[in-house]
This record gives structure tokens, C-alpha cells and sequence, in this order.
């Protein structure tokens, strides 16, 4: 077998790799439900979410530069689009297949909303500003329910349908043979085709000349547009493309829960969310994957702690819910002064980040 | 009319908490270019422990006056914060003033969660009362009501931000302060100790901070770990309304914005036929941001901001 | 892309090793058993109890949790039998952070464990999503404490409150208000919260039913700390009461800054500022507030006195529904007895005709699964104390 291995060409080792991958995301969910549980299933389900989300943050703030501190807003209405079409709420039923790609267009065009003023605006100005748009939604969603209802307030909206194709509805227990597929297994799947989908476009558009121009703005504005490169297009479209994929797995969350409520929408989701990128790998797909999977787990590892401590303590010293967002802090603080590139960066991005320090190196030297 | 005089009076108290947070952002802006998004959270820090400070005081019996009470807590909040404001720039900030734009604007935040859950840590997570030790008295101003710590607050801000002007204007220091944010490369060459006055723009905004963050805890009689985001996004609205790097237009913006904040929550029903209520609110702050960013960049008193490369 | 492929491989042992380092570690906190009984044929039952453990709310999860434990460990010392075998009933403990979101994860949790029952959530934000997850496992959920309506309005079975809910609250309320105070011109503020709204809607509703005039409804949220703007357009429309619907973190500062600005109106809550907190918060100006509570007080409960007094020789003083998810305990076992079987299936159908006298009072459900003759009672600050002044509805003395 390991020969087999150091035989293989570099092309056919990676197609190895991958094939590999592939075959441990499908048994995945089993692997886990026999080692931790179903409740843990449904946390892949979460971690999948959110490595969409991240994804689409990544095309704003990675490859383009733009720091968006308010991207949850996408997040919400995408799923409020998916709520208020398939509940009772207004008593519409729409299928999934129609309100996905609707909430990612609908969360589109917000985000169209939300940079067209902010075009002019530098880095600084545009966090600021793109926070409290973010605010903005979320207190409207929180308060359209007078004197015309339209979101429901902060009840929020509830008996969302579950996502069904044809007679497949997802929210059922299957059983094939002897092998019972609960719901989480059923939407592992689905979030794993939609994620594998987001990374794929995501991969094209990193290489496309919409991906570059993306890069250029990101290094020098000024010279970019000196290049003759459309700035405001490309950074609206910047906007639009990410915020989509926000709305996109906001819908999917919408069905997924069940239930929606400006709760889950704060400010923290979207601080988080920046947080994934930032320790994964800025601009870095696999980076950010990992960013996301870790951001996500780490709460309910955290919760060990407690458990740990209580046995070995006799009581709880710290609360490991109070600890996960100093954790998260600290490690943003950590991250930015010894490693801004992330944990996973591109080999581009470090080159990037750590030039200086080489040209200093060179100068003392020489 | 005299509901309206109350609003402006509550506006106007209001806004001097916020000028005076505000001048933090500003000055800090001014030489950095740098929105220190752990300033509200140093307000916050400055209101904890002052009232720390004050409750271990009426614990104790001391028998002391409430103003003195008051007055131990707010120095020893002042030299709190001066010290945290101190050791933010040093620690989280210095390291990255070449970096690339993203890294000292995520390291903030990174500062402001921290600080945040610290002040939960150690506080908890429960609101903390401001202990009834200053004079409640209650005064009939043309119809509206006038309280003694109103007046305080007011008059209190209105010195600080004096002498502020004072340092700024008329002082060996303040000119270095304004030196460095014009051209800091020329100041180092002509002799001013860049470091130095980065450090002293820090400690300075921080002490506002602290006061204000010990008024505004003694106003509402309240302080909670989560105070200063709010507070912070607010003042840094207030201070790019009145121009950043413009002292005179943070207070100006702050001062703004109070009245802003408060004749509009109290007539928004009223404007708008009872569609937009008082629960939009926090989302006047964020409006009159992007507002100002998009159809005055420089703000009211602004100067022009130099776009640094 | 080559890189991208290659570097897959070392996200690979990642996320492996990640997996097999979270595999080892153990699932979940051990239940907490009540009685050591150590028979073979003893059949363990798992009840599950969910609220906020870690957070602002802990201590009213703790509460909750505490309330079940006692109710388990009385169970367990009449040792039942049900269906034919001895029953020991577990408690199952889990934390739901106040967040819908963790709350569905740990409601599947206790599915999948194999829980009989539940006795949960604490806040309404999570009771709602997770009775569906409940509903679809036909697992019977009582309610201590949530008390939006949306609740059992959605149809489920499973779904149940043993305390009174908003609307039943906002009734006792606002009729209290036009009839008992005789106000004439009322404000009401929300604190934009689920529970805020919910309640402060039905209590306009009622108002307006009952003849009484609203001069203004105001919102603030569960952060605020500065009410003065909106105070003062009350006042402006000379509001002679204020009704805030909201916690004890806002209803203090309110209360104070509404006397600071010279207004003299009543100031009128529900149980989210019945509290100590909101004396505290208050401070001398808290006199003669006046707000409600479900349940009675605990000399007016049958059982309420002794109750407590074991409560507090065990844990400590009542924070909040300790009452409350007793008696929704001794529900879910009552109607297993009456099934004879400890299996969900059978057992749930029996919930709806549930009888029982509970500490806090006769229980029994109507067809949605709200309690049938809930009480709600009505205290004022008195020199610096709450101090009940009546009960409506309920059997108590």
C-alpha cells in the first residue's frame, strides 16, 4: 500500500486526496453519531452553515478587501425570505426550490442596498458603517410587526416547512435496509452539496478576472482604477455575490430550524463570522473551512471545560460559555499581531503580509 | 412647550456624555487614522470601577460626603483608565502601525470583546445600581424639571472639554498633539517624541472616557458590562458628525446628536402618523452616520481628512 | 489549484484527529439519580429538565433544575410501579443557553437519549422551537415558566404550561388597571423582547376591552439604560399610569427616571420585575410600584409553605419557578400512573385529562395545554418589599 503511495504521480496523489475526502465527508455523520451522538450530527449541520457563510464573507473581506461587519443581516434576510414564504404566517407555501435561489437574490440585491453608499468610504469608515446596517436590519425585523405584520416582531416567525423535494421531506426519518437516516443526516447532505457548490464557485471566482480585480482593489485602489479596472462594479459586486450566499444558507437555516427570530441575527453572529476568516486563512478557502469548523465546534468543546472542572474541582470555577467569546477575542488579538495571514493562508497572502519583515531582514543583512 | 424644553434638556445632558467619549475617538483619529473601537469599552471599564470603588466606600461606612464618594471613585477610574488606554496602545495597537489598514481595525475589536468579557468575569453579568449617595434634588425649570446631577453633568463636561481646548491650544504639549496629527514624520524631525504623544493622546482620551463613563452610570443610576458598545457606536456617529479630527466638532456632534436622539424618540410617533415609533431609536444614531458619510464625508466642522497611503 | 488538493491532505488529519480527540472525550454531564436502589428490575425513566444553566438567567435555571430534582427524589422515595415493574426516575439536566438555536440541539439530545418526558424550556424564545422537535417525537414537554401564547398555539399535542401565560397575565393586568386603579389615560412600554411584546399586546387588548384610554405605547429594548426621551413624551400626554412590560434591569432605571422628571403616575409590571433585582435597581423610588406574578404566594398554596420550607433547607431561597417545574414533574409521573406505562406513545394521551393537586394549586389543562383556572397575583412595594395584594383565579385558601 505505501508503495502504491510513493509510486503515485503528484497529480494522481492529490486526486487520492480527494477522493478520500470525499469518502469521509459521506460516512461523516455515521462516524459520528456512533462516537458522539445525533445531537452531534446536528452540529455538523450547523458547522456547514456556517462554512457558507464564511465562504460568502470571504469574497467580501478576503478577496476584496472590504471589511463588512454587519454580513449577518444577508444571514437574515435570506432566512426571513424562506420564513415568510413557507409558513402560516401569510399562508404561502413556496417550494425550496424557488425560495433558496430567491432569498440568495433578494439578500443580493440588500447587499447591492448596503454598498452603493459605501462605495467612496475607506476601511475604517466602511466597518462602521456596514455595522450598523447591519443593526439596522436587525431592529427592523424586530419591530415590522406594527402596524402592519410583516415579520412578527421578536416572536419571530415559526412552523417554517421543512425542505422537501417532491416526496422527500427532509425533516423525516428514512430507513434503508437496516441503516436509520434521521433528519440531521438527511440535511447533512444537502448542506454538504450546497457547500461543496459555494466552494466550487468560490474556487472559480478566485480565478477568474473578477477574482483578480477583486485582489488589485484589495492591494491599491488607485491603481487598480488606473488600469482601467471598474472599481464600483467591482466591489458592489463584491457585495451582491457574498451577501447571496448569505441569503442562500440563511434559507437553508430557515428550514433547517424551523424557526426564525431577530435573536439569532446580533451583532456577535457577525463578529464571529469575521472571526472564522480571520483565524482560518483570509482570502483562503480551505482556511476559512477550517476557521469555520473550529469557530463552531469550539463552543460545545468548551462546554467540557465545565465538565471537567466539576470533576475535578467539585464545582465550577468559570463559566466555559462566559469564557467562548474572551477566548475569541483573545485569539483575534493573538492572530493580527503574530499571524495576520491565519492559521491556513494562501502562500500569497503570507508573502504579502510578511514582505516587510523580509525587507528588513534583507536590509540588516546586507 | 414645556415637554419640548424637557426633551432639549434631556438632549443636551445626554450629548455632553457623548462629546465627551467622542473627543476619545477624534483625538485618537486625528493621529492615527485609527477608530479605536475599544474606547466605549474603556468608558465602560471607567464606570465599573468607579462604582467598585464607591460601593466598597458606602460598605464601609466612612461616613463621607456623596460628592466626595463620588469624586475618589471617578479619580480612581480616571487612573484606571489612563493605565488600560495606556497599555491598549502599546500592547495591541503599536506593533501594527504599518500593517496593511485590516489588522489594527480587527485587532479593536478583538481589544473590545476582550475587554468586554473581562469586565463580565470579574462584575458578572448583572446590573449594578448606583448607590443613592448624590443629591436628588429636583428643580421646576419653566415648566420642565431640572435635576442637580443634570446640571453636574453638564457643567462638569463643559469644564473638561474647556480645558481640553485649553491643552490643545495652549500648551507646549498640545501643539505637539497637533503636530503629530498634521504631518507626525515632519513633528519627529522638528523634535516632537511621536511615541510619546501617541501615548499621551491615548491616556488623555481615556480619562474623558473614564469621566464620562462614571457620569452616565450615576445619570441612569446603572452599570452594566455591555454599556459601552452602544455608548461607543454613538459617540463615534457624534464625533464623524462634527468632523473626526476636529475636537470642537466632536462636542458640537455630540451635543447634536443627543438633542437628535432625544426630540426624535419623543416625536417620531407623532411625525409619522404612528408608523415609525421610539423603538427605532438606536437606529437614529446609525442613520445620521451614513448620512453624513455619504452626503458630507467631512462633517459639519470638518477639515479635510488627508487621504494617507 | 494543485496547492489547494495538497493541502487538503493535512485538513484531513485535522479534521480526523479532531473527530477521534472529541470521540474521547465524554458525552455529556452524568444525570442526577435521587435514590441509589440498586435492584435489577428497577427500570430507570429519564425526565428531562432544560433551561439557561450558564448565562444572565443561570439562576433561574438552577431554580427550575432544583424544583425537578426535589420532585424526582419524592417519586423515587414512594417507589412506583408502573406497567409491572419498579420505576426509578433520572433527571437529565440540560443547559440551553437561552438561545433557540442551542435549544434545538439539546431538545434532539434528549429525543435521541431516550427521555419520557420533559420539563422545560425556561424561556418562551426556546419552548416554541423546541415543542416542534418534541412534537414530532411525540414526547410530552411541560412548561414551568414560558408563557408567550405562541406556545400552545401551534397546535402541538405534546405542548404544555403549568403557569399562567401572557394573555391570562395581561388580562388580570389590565383589568386591574381600568378597574381596580381607575386609571384613566395609560401608557404602555415594551421592551421589544418576545416576552415584552407578547405581553404588553394583550394587555392593550384588554384595556382597550375594558373602557380604558391608551395615550401612548413607547418601546425601548433590553439593553437600555436611558428611558428619558420617551418618559417624557409620556408625561407630555399626562399618562396618570405607566405599564411596562419588561425585566427588572430596565423597569428600575425606568421607575427612577420617571419620578426624577416629576411625573406622579403608577407604575405597573409583570413577574419580569417582580423581583428583588428591580428593588435594588429602584432604590427608594420603587415605592408603590405594583406588578404581577403568576402563581400565588406560598401561603396562599395549598402545600406552598411546606414546599418551601424544604426547598430552602435543601438549596437555598426560591429565585424564581422552583413551584413550578415540581408540579410539572409530578404531571408527566401522574399520567404515566394513570396510563400504567412509561412509554410516550401511550402515556401522552393521558396528559390532557391530567387532575392533580399540584403545590401550586388544582391542575388541569384545556385543549390547547394551558392550565385551566391559573392564578396570577398582584403585589405593591410596601416600604421597600413586595407585599401581596390579591390573587385572581386559581383554589387557593
Amino acid at each position: 500500500m505505501i508503495c502504491c503511495i510513493s509510486l503515485m504521480s503528484q497529480k494522481q496523489k492529490a486526486w487520492a486526496s480527494a477522493i478520500l475526502l470525499l469518502a469521509l465527508l459521506l460516512v461523516l455523520p455515521f462516524l459520528v453519531e456512533l462516537g458522539l451522538g445525533r445531537s452531534w450530527v446536528r452540529l455538523l449541520d450547523f458547522v456547514l452553515l456556517y462554512v457558507m457563510l464564511a465562504l460568502g464573507l470571504n469574497i467580501v473581506v478576503g478577496y476584496a478587501g472590504l471589511l463588512d461587519l454587519g454580513y449577518v443581516a444577508f444571514y437574515a434576510v435570506g432566512a426571513y425570505t424562506y420564513a415568510l414564504l413557507a409558513s402560516p404566517h401569510f399562508g404561502l407555501h413556496l417550494p425550496f426550490w424557488i425560495l433558496l435561489p430567491l432569498g440568495a437574490v433578494v439578500a443580493g440585491f440588500f447587499g447591492v442596498l448596503l454598498g452603493a453608499p459605501t462605495l467612496r468610504l475607506r476601511g475604517d469608515y466602511l466597518a462602521i458603517v456596514t455595522l450598523g446596517f447591519g443593526e439596522i436590519i436587525r431592529i427592523f425585523l424586530n419591530n415590522l410587526n406594527a402596524p402592519v405584520n410583516i415579520t412578527n416582531g421578536p416572536q419571530g416567525v415559526s412552523l417554517i416547512d421543512p425542505i422537501q423535494i417532491g416526496a422527500f421531506d427532509f425533516h423525516q426519518t428514512h430507513t434503508i435496509g437496516s441503516v436509520v437516516i434521521s433528519s440531521a443526516f438527511n440535511y447533512y447532505y444537502l448542506f454538504l452539496g450546497m457547500a461543496a457548490l459555494v466552494v466550487f464557485v468560490g474556487l472559480r471566482l478566485q480565478d477568474s478576472r473578477i477574482g483578480r480585480a477583486w485582489a488589485a482593489i484589495r492591494e491599491d485602489e488607485l491603481a487598480a482604477a488606473a488600469t482601467g479596472i471598474n472599481t464600483r462594479n467591482i466591489k458592489l459586486l463584491a457585495f451582491a455575490m457574498g451577501a447571496s450566499f448569505g441569503g442562500l444558507s440563511g434559507g437553508l437555516f430557515a428550514g433547517f430550524q424551523g424557526f426564525v427570530s431577530p435573536e439569532s441575527f446580533s451583532l456577535i453572529e457577525s463578529v464571529m463570522i469575521l472571526c472564522m476568516i480571520v483565524l482560518g486563512g483570509m482570502g483562503n478557502i480551505p482556511g476559512v473551512i477550517l476557521g469555520a469548523i473550529l469557530l463552531t465546534v469550539l463552543p460545545e468543546a468548551l462546554r467540557y471545560l465545565g465538565v471537567w472542572q466539576m470533576n475535578l474541582l467539585g464545582h465550577v470555577w468559570v463559566e466555559p460559555s462566559d469564557l467562548r467569546m474572551l477566548v475569541f477575542g483573545v485569539s483575534l488579538i493573538l492572530v493580527m499581531l503574530y499571524r495576520p495571514e491565519g492559521l491556513l493562508p494562501s502562500r500569497q497572502r503570507r508573502r504579502e503580509l510578511h514582505f516587510a519583515d523580509k525587507e528588513i531582514k534583507s536590509e540588516r543583512d546586507s | 412647550m414645556d415637554i419640548f424644553l424637557q426633551q432639549i434638556i434631556n438632549g443636551l445632558v445626554l450629548g455632553s456624555i457623548y462629546a465627551l467619549i467622542a473627543l476619545g475617538y477624534t483625538m485618537v483619529y486625528g493621529i492615527l487614522q485609527l477608530i479605536n473601537f475599544a474606547h466605549g469599552e474603556v468608558t465602560m471599564m471607567g464606570a465599573m470601577i468607579a462604582l467598585a470603588v464607591i460601593h466598597a466606600l458606602v460598605e464601609m461606612q466612612t461616613g463621607l460626603p456623596g460628592s466626595l464618594i463620588l469624586l475618589t471613585g471617578m479619580s480612581v477610574a480616571i487612573l484606571g483608565c489612563m493605565a488600560l488606554g495606556f497599555t491598549i496602545e502599546r500592547i495591541a495597537y503599536r506593533p501594527l502601525r504599518n500593517a496593511p489598514r485590516l489588522a489594527p481595525l480587527i485587532t479593536a475589536i478583538g481589544v473590545s470583546i476582550v475587554l468586554q468579557n473581562v469586565a463580565m468575569l470579574i462584575w458578572g453579568r448583572q446590573y449594578i445600581a448606583f448607590p443613592p449617595i448624590l443629591p436628588s434634588g429636583r428643580h421646576a425649570f419653566f415648566g420642565a424639571t431640572l435635576t442637580d446631577l443634570q446640571i453636574f453633568i453638564f457643567l462638569l463636561s463643559c469644564l473638561v472639554m474647556t480645558g481640553l481646548v485649553w491643552l490643545t491650544q495652549k500648551t507646549r504639549l498640545g501643539r505637539a498633539m497637533r503636530a503629530t496629527a498634521e504631518a507626525p514624520q515632519i513633528a519627529s524631525l522638528m523634535g516632537v517624541n511621536v511615541n510619546q504623544v501617541i501615548g499621551l493622546t491615548f491616556i488623555i482620551g481615556s480619562a474623558l472616557a473614564a469621566v464620562a463613563g462614571v457620569m452616565d452610570a450615576a445619570y441612569y443610576g446603572i452599570a452594566h458590562y455591555y454599556m459601552g458598545f452602544n455608548l461607543g457606536l454613538k459617540a463615534f456617529s457624534a464625533a464623524v458628525l462634527g468632523g473626526i479630527g476636529n475636537l470642537k466638532g466632536a462636542m458640537l456632534g455630540g451635543l447634536l446628536l443627543g438633542l437628535l436622539e432625544s426630540v426624535g424618540a419623543g416625536y417620531i410617533g407623532d411625525l409619522t402618523g404612528g408608523f415609525l415609533g421610539s423603538n427605532y431609536q438606536d437606529v437614529f444614531a446609525f442613520f445620521v452616520l451614513i448620512l453624513v458619510l455619504v452626503f458630507r464625508p467631512n462633517g459639519l466642522l470638518g477639515q479635510q481628512v488627508v487621504e494617507r497611503p | 489549484m494543485k496547492h489547494g488538493f495538497v493541502r487538503c491532505r493535512s485538513f484531513l488529519f485535522l479534521v480526523v484527529n479532531l473527530i477521534f480527540l472529541l470521540t474521547a472525550c465524554d458525552s455529556s454531564p452524568p444525570p442526577a439519580t435521587g435514590s441509589t436502589a440498586k435492584q435489577d428490575a428497577v427500570k430507570k425513566v429519564l425526565i428531562g429538565s432544560v433551561a439557561p444553566m450558564s448565562g444572565p438567567q443561570a439562576h433561574l435555571g438552577q431554580d427550575n433544575s432544583n424544583g425537578a430534582l426535589l420532585a424526582i427524589e419524592d417519586l423515587n422515595a414512594q417507589a412506583l410501579v408502573i406497567g409491572g415493574q419498579k420505576i426509578e426516575f433520572v433527571l437529565l439536566t440540560e443547559d440551553d443557553q437561552a438561545d433557540p438555536r442551542t435549544a434545538t440541539i439539546v431538545a434532539q439530545k434528549l429525543v435521541d437519549e431516550g427521555a419520557a418526558g420533559v420539563v422545560g424550556h425556561l424561556n418562551s424564545g426556546t419552548s416554541i422551537p423546541a415543542s416542534k422537535i418534541y412534537y414530532d417525537a411525540g414526547l410530552p414537554q411541560v412548561s414551568p415558566s414560558a408563557t408567550a401564547v405562541a406556545y400552545t398555539a401551534q397546535g402541538f399535542s405534546t405542548a404544555y404550561r403549568v403557569m399562567a401565560n401572557d394573555a391570562q397575565q395581561g388580562k388580570v393586568l389590565g383589568e386591574f388597571a381600568v378597574q381596580k386603579l381607575k386609571a384613566i389615560s395609560i401608557a404602555v412600554i415594551d421592551d421589544r423582547s418576545a416576552y415584552g411584546q407578547g405581553l404588553a399586546d394583550e394587555f392593550e387588548k384588554v384595556v382597550k376591552a375594558a373602557g380604558g384610554t391608551l395615550v401612548a405605547r413607547e418601546f425601548t429594548t433590553d439593553k437600555n439604560t436611558d428611558f428619558m426621551a420617551i418618559l417624557t413624551t409620556i408625561k407630555g400626554k399626562n399618562a396618570d399610569l405607566v405599564f411596562y412590560a419588561g425585566m427588572d434591569a430596565q423597569a428600575g432605571p425606568l421607575m427612577k427616571q420617571l419620578r426624577n422628571l416629576g411625573s406622579k403616575a403608577k407604575f405597573l409590571g409583570a413577574d419580569g420585575m417582580q423581583n428583588t433585582g428591580f428593588l435594588k435597581l429602584a432604590g427608594a423610588d420603587a415605592e408603590g410600584a405594583m406588578a404581577s406574578s403568576p402563581g400565588m404566594p406560598y401561603e396562599v398554596m395549598p402545600k406552598g409553605a411546606a414546599f418551601r420550607e424544604r426547598f430552602i433547607a435543601r438549596f437555598g431561597e426560591i429565585q424564581g419557578y422552583a413551584v413550578f417545574s415540581y408540579d410539572a414533574v409530578n404531571v408527566l409521573a401522574t399520567a404515566m400512573q394513570r396510563a400504567d406505562s412509561v412509554d410516550p406513545k401511550i402515556y401522552a394521551p393521558k396528559m390532557r385529562d391530567t387532575d392533580l393537586a399540584g403545590v401550586s394549586g388544582q391542575i388541569r389543562f384545556d385543549e390547547k395545554g394551558d392550565r385551566l383556572n391559573s392564578s396570577v397575583t398582584l403585589y405593591e412595594v410596601k416600604q421597600g418589599a413586595w407585599v401581596a395584594l390579591e390573587t385572581m383565579g386559581g383554589t387557593g385558601h
